[in-house]
């Protein structure tokens, strides 16, 4: 069971795609690839997993984008979710907007915990949040999302063998693995090698997710990892096409940091329903 | 010392260690943070009197950061602590984003300031953390001068929302302004009244440059000093007004001339009201090893330093 019917998350997941699309292709500027390969994961943990009410300031669960270069797919499910209206969508990237090309807290944006946007940092944050929530006795969950290619950052390391050693409880980290980097695939730039031996012999609880494009293997991942959470720290190492749901954008580092063209942005938006309707521009 | 009396040489970390531990008792909000150097940063009392709110970090001063940045939002106060090396330079762009940008209450506390961590070197002597803290948006800047006023400092850090670097030492130095005091962040504090020449001071060099004073006295040169512990925000009416009166100015700092207290205030001077001024500062370098007081005289930041600094000032300010 599920608080929306799946089709209807899949509905919604078609419109953040076309909202990361049209905000992207608007200022000629952003990153779509990444964005649209992680919709499925935040409208799963926004729409179903989360336990958040956009009208209070302080939330039970709480959610990190390390790797904040994909704020167009977090700016849209916030905006989807409530947080601000869905016309501030066009502000994207542009003077005197809350939605800065990296998120931030400085503007006063709802929904943002941290700023990221330089990698590696936002699972430290997730940690301490993570250990604060321990002390004040709350069981609120802490999700982090990070890149693969985020991986490559050093501190990175320092916070995965941190967690496990003070065993952080309700900690799930998402690695984001899509094989891309900006320079080429992560295989070619700088190997991960075996990210679930790696995490393993770290002392995570490590969950493989074969399709992170598929709702419900999201859910029932991302429920599995909530329960085990509560004994100490999960990772879910979640396979996703990056450009995921565009065809001629799938599986190409291409599409990490350029915006489509008039006619790209016409032939993407064909592949992808309009089922909430799209944001005023 | 004109007026001040050492009550004994004391370490401003132990300041910041038994200041930490009065806050466990009185705000249940703050937790430590310690990067393996909990016997240097003297936060061992803590960690002993409350262990459920003392976090051993290990050697990984990012996570660190990230973490303090994390605990805030839970409505924490962390305090972190390790080397000033290890506080500023070693993790500036996670205080830059995680810390500054992101608005979070986090109290970065840092020991071993300085050439007077000694014989370690200069691996280990940061000279620029003051520069790089202060060109922080949003960063608050403390540097006080002795035990007293460490302790005051770190009490009153608790109680200031917003980001803090908070600066001190590792060796036992003159310790002379008022046990208990009231910290007041952001306001300078003129120690002597002088007509001839202002002289500021930070940190260690506060009591040096009071013995400098007390030399001059004899010269017959009138001295006003003044203690600047909070380099940001910055005072700059305290340094104005005095040197409206005395016409000529001296800085004094354990750090480099570049970035730090000297900058500073010329930039306030040529801003505002210009005046000659000296700086009592490294001068581009990096540190070495030796006992602290070797090292403060051979890389000019003793009292016969800062009475030369100001001869020359005084006789600039005449022509």
């Amino acid at each position: 069971m599920t608080k929306l019917p799946i089709e209807r998350l899949e509905a919604i997941s078609s419109q953040v795609r076309r909202d990361i699309l049209r905000m992207v292709h608007q200022v000629q500027s952003g990153h779509p690839g990444g964005s649209l390969g992680c919709a499925d994961l935040l409208v799963a943990l926004y729409f179903e997993i989360m336990e958040h009410d956009p009208s209070k300031s302080v939330q039970k669960d709480h959610f990190f984008l390390s790797n904040g270069h994909i704020s167009p797919v977090f700016y849209s499910v916030l905006a989807r979710s409530g947080y601000f209206g869905i016309d501030e969508l066009s502000t994207f990237r542009k003077i005197n907007s809350r939605l800065q090309g990296h998120p931030t807290t400085h503007e006063g944006l709802p929904g943002v915990n941290i700023a990221s946007g330089s990698l590696g940092q936002g699972l430290s944050a997730s940690i301490g949040t993570a250990l604060s929530k321990s002390m004040n006795g709350e069981t609120g969950k802490v999700f982090c999302l990070m890149g693969d290619g985020e991986l490559q950052e050093g501190q990175v390391w320092e916070a995965a063998m941190f967690a496990p050693a003070n065993k952080v409880k309700n900690l799930i980290a998402i690695v984001d693995v899509n094989g891309q980097q900006i320079d080429g695939p992560t295989d070619e730039v700088l190997p991960l090698l075996d990210l679930s031996k790696k995490f393993e012999s770290f002392g995570w609880n490590v969950i493989q997710l074969e399709n992170g494009n598929t709702i419900q293997d999201l859910i029932d991942s991302l429920r599995k990892a909530s329960t085990l959470s509560t004994e100490g720290p999960v990772i879910i190492l979640m396979k996703t096409k990056m450009g995921k749901g565009v065809d001629f954008m799938e599986d190409s580092h291409h599409w990490h940091g350029i915006a489509p063209s008039d006619s790209q942005l016409a032939e993407a938006l064909s592949q992808l329903p309009e089922t909430l309707g799209d944001y005023p521009i | 010392m004109k007026g001040f009396i050492n009550s004994g040489n004391k370490d401003t970390r132990s300041g910041f260690g038994a200041a930490l531990l009065e806050l466990g008792k009185t705000h249940p909000e703050v937790v430590a943070l310690c990067a393996d150097l909990t016997g240097s940063l003297k936060m061992d009392a803590f960690r002993d009197a409350y262990p459920d709110r003392f976090i051993q970090v290990g050697i990984a001063e990012a996570n660190m950061i990230g973490m303090a940045a994390g605990l805030t939002i839970g409505g924490k106060i962390p305090f972190t602590g390790t080397f000033a090396n290890f506080s500023t330079g070693r993790v500036y762009d996670q205080i830059r984003q995680s810390v500054a940008y992101s608005d979070k209450n986090v109290k970065i506390c840092a020991s071993h300031a300085g050439l007077t961590l000694g014989e370690d070197g200069a691996t280990h002597q940061i000279l620029e953390d003051i520069g790089l803290m202060r060109m922080l948006p949003g960063m608050t800047v403390i540097n006080p001068c002795d035990y007293n006023q460490t302790k005051a400092a770190t009490l009153a850090i608790a109680d200031w929302q917003g980001p803090v670097y908070l600066r001190f030492g590792r060796p036992k130095v003159a310790n002379f302004t008022p046990e208990n005091q009231t910290f007041e962040i952001g306001k300078a504090l003129q120690l002597t009244e002088g007509k001839d020449v202002t002289v500021v001071a930070t940190g260690h060099l506060v009591w040096t440059a009071l013995e400098a004073a007390e030399m001059l006295e004899k010269e017959g040169v009138s001295v006003e000093v003044i203690n600047i512990h909070t380099i940001k925000p910055f005072d700059q009416e305290a340094v104005l007004k005095s040197v409206r009166k005395t016409g000529c100015i001296v800085t004094a700092e354990e750090h480099q001339r570049y970035g730090g207290l000297g900058e500073l205030v010329a930039q306030t001077l040529v801003t505002n009201y210009l005046v000659p001024q000296e700086l009592v500062a490294v001068n581009d370098s990096f540190g070495e090893s030796g006992k602290p007081e070797e090292l403060m005289i051979k890389y000019g930041l003793g009292a016969e330093n800062i009475r030369a600094a100001i001869h020359k000032v005084i006789e600039r300010k005449s022509k």
